[in-house]
């Protein structure tokens, strides 16, 4: 565009000389605008609590309503004090933001259609290993240009993660077992914070690498040592009948140790530090 | 002589069908390692596998099995058509919406029987609008149109409710209450089916000689001193409870009321209290059938055992209704 806009002012006569100088002051003004986010909206769960942690006061202007949930959210409490979104394109655009903060998984649709409204739309990757975590703090603090409160995040993250230091003698082995029959593989945040504390992951032995089902019939052939729950929500479903079915029972009833995994474990933020600590202590307990 | 053979064939198919159900699953078990479980207890992973989570399956799949073939078979004895049926005419779909809003708004929680009797009150409510408004004796038109109104404001409701619900999983549950499964249920929701639904069966079981009068026609019934007001109101509540008991725990299951005692009437000689009986194991049979067709064509996926049934039964409603049709009924 500037070397557009050059070739354009060289090609003009003298006397359009104030014209292009207005012209190219527009673009100018363009280019300022690339600096740090004004308004800033977020519209997916891990994204509001890196956001909430890094954006500058006023900064931030909305995120999404999921990020108010205490069941999903560490940031629950803080997400109240900013403007509740659902992630709709229509509500997105009439915040008038200049940089919309998404996921890879938020819906397809939501995300071209901001786009081709002109909106800045930025997708943040999932931390899939605990060592992507500083990263994606990075990440974000580069997009909203406050880099130095990023990398205090990320270092104090790094130290917090030293100081847990894993304890490998004994691998008591545990499965992840969320509603549907749902676990995580050996490809995923919540098998690093399971494997970090000390066991070893059911799901790997099962040759799942993602997220996916495990029938109960066969992780009870797999006969766990620690049977670690899937969060409840309000509400009795199907889904998550089967995490308090008698088969599941028994097996807790085996060993004394279970766990619920819960909105600490949902993204990749320093929240899953807690999430490990409370991990480490039920380890040790498994050990004595 | 015939009839009884006829049980005793329905009778050993239900069994081996049993059988078979109780031997397949991901676990990977040879038939002779998990009877050992079973029945022995051998082995705690296989134990609990076969007795927590195979043999409450296949105990719901003869339970609600046998009161959809009897509801049926019931239904269509009383209004004389043969295409009655709790699924159909939206019995199953209200008693979904029942259950739907007892899970949701805590009245499930609150006491064992909630679920169970909160399902039965949608499916009474669906039962006694039909009978309301086809009657005994009414057009097949009338009594198909009531039902899919009664269908469709029962699944719209449902689907309302569950997306209202601040759970996460619910709204992806719409699909269990209108198609209905028996994956990862427990002995627990054997216990909570059955009491309601023992009641249901006996119920229906005494209506055999006063739909057999029935057949006759309402005034030849009265005068062998059959009440049709009692008939009636034994038929709802005997539906009611069965359809209410079994959907709370498996979501609506259509099609199986339609289709048993359709195959089963020219045998037994469409005589209804015969009808009843043979409707009640031919279900048991032929959701036993389609529990296991779940397992075996698409393992760990879940597919609804209604898909199966409706794949069976809707092309068998066509004909009928064709069929109907043309007898200027």
């Amino acid at each position: 565009m500037a070397r557009r806009a050059g070739r354009i002012m060289s090609a003009l006569p003298r006397a359009s000389r104030a014209l292009a100088l207005a012209v190219s002051l527009i673009l100018e003004g363009a280019v300022a605008q690339a600096g740090p986010p004004e308004r800033v909206v977020s519209i997916n769960l891990c994204t509001d609590q890196l956001a909430m942690m890094l954006a500058m006061p006023g900064q931030l202007i909305s995120v999404s309503h999921i990020a108010a949930d205490p069941l999903a959210s560490v940031m629950a409490h803080e997400a109240a004090r900013y403007r509740l979104n659902y992630g709709q394109a229509e509500e997105v655009h009439a915040m008038a933001p200049d940089l919309v903060l998404a996921g890879p998984y938020t819906s397809r649709y939501t995300v071209g259609l901001l786009r081709r409204l002109g909106v800045e739309v930025r997708e943040l990757p999932v931390a899939e290993r605990l060592s992507d975590i500083p990263q994606t703090i990075a990440l974000m603090g580069e997009w909203l240009a406050n880099g130095a409160r990023a990398e205090t995040l990320a270092a104090e993250f790094r130290a917090g993660l030293a100081a847990l230091a894993p304890n490998n003698d004994e691998r008591p082995r545990a499965v992840l077992h969320y509603a549907n029959n749902y676990t995580s593989g050996s490809q995923t945040l919540a098998h690093q914070i399971l494997t970090f504390a000390g066991f070893a992951n059911i799901a790997e032995e099962a040759g799942l690498s993602g997220g996916g089902t495990l029938p109960m019939e066969q992780l009870i052939m797999l006969m766990p040592d620690v049977v670690i729950s899937g969060q409840r929500y309000p509400g009795l479903t199907r889904a998550e009948d089967v995490i308090d079915h008698p088969a599941m029972e028994a097996l807790r009833e085996r060993h004394a140790g279970a766990a619920v995994t819960d909105a600490e474990w949902v993204c990749g933020t320093p929240a899953v530090l807690s999430a490990i600590a409370r991990l480490t202590a039920l380890h040790d307990a498994e050990g004595s | 002589m015939r009839f009884a053979l006829l049980l005793a064939l329905l009778a050993a198919l239900v069994m081996a069908l049993f059988t078979v159900s109780l031997l397949v699953g991901p676990a990977g078990l040879t038939p002779a390692r998990a009877l050992a479980a079973l029945i022995r207890g051998e082995g705690l992973a296989e134990t609990l596998v076969m007795r927590e989570i195979r043999l409450p399956r296949a105990l719901l799949a003869v339970m609600i099995g046998a009161s959809l073939g009897l509801a049926g078979a019931a239904m269509q004895g009383y209004l004389r058509n043969p295409l009655a049926e709790p699924g159909l005419i939206g019995v199953s779909g209200s008693a979904a919406l029942g259950a739907v809003l007892a899970l949701h708004t805590g009245l499930a929680a609150s006491f064992a029987l909630g679920l169970p009797l909160a399902a039965l009150g949608g499916a009474a409510v669906a039962v006694g609008l039909i009978l309301l408004m086809a009657g005994s004796g009414g057009s097949s038109i009338t009594l198909i149109l009531a039902g899919i109104a009664v269908s469709a404001m029962a699944g719209a409701l449902t689907s309302l409710v569950l997306n209202l619900s601040p759970n996460p999983f619910a709204a992806s549950e719409i699909v269990f209450w209108m198609m209905g499964s028996l994956a990862d249920r427990s002995m627990l929701h054997v216990w909570l089916a059955l009491p309601l639904m023992a009641l249901g069966w006996v119920l229906l079981a005494s209506l055999g000689r006063g739909l057999d009068a029935l057949t006759l026609g309402e005034d030849a019934a009265a005068t062998m001193g059959i009440s049709l007001r009692r008939l009636r109101l034994v038929l709802v509540a005997g539906v009611a409870c069965v359809v209410g008991a079994g959907t709370a725990v498996a979501g609506a299951i259509g099609f199986v009321g339609l289709v048993v005692p359709h195959i089963l009437r020219p045998v037994v000689g469409a005589q209804p209290s015969r009808l009843l009986a043979a409707s009640a194991l031919g279900g048991a049979a032929m959701v036993l059938a389609a529990d296991i067709a779940v397992r075996l064509i698409l393992p760990e996926r879940d597919l609804k055992l209604g898909v199966l049934t409706a794949i069976v039964g809707a092309p068998l409603f066509l004909h009928l209704i064709y069929r109907t049709r043309k007898e200027g009924l």
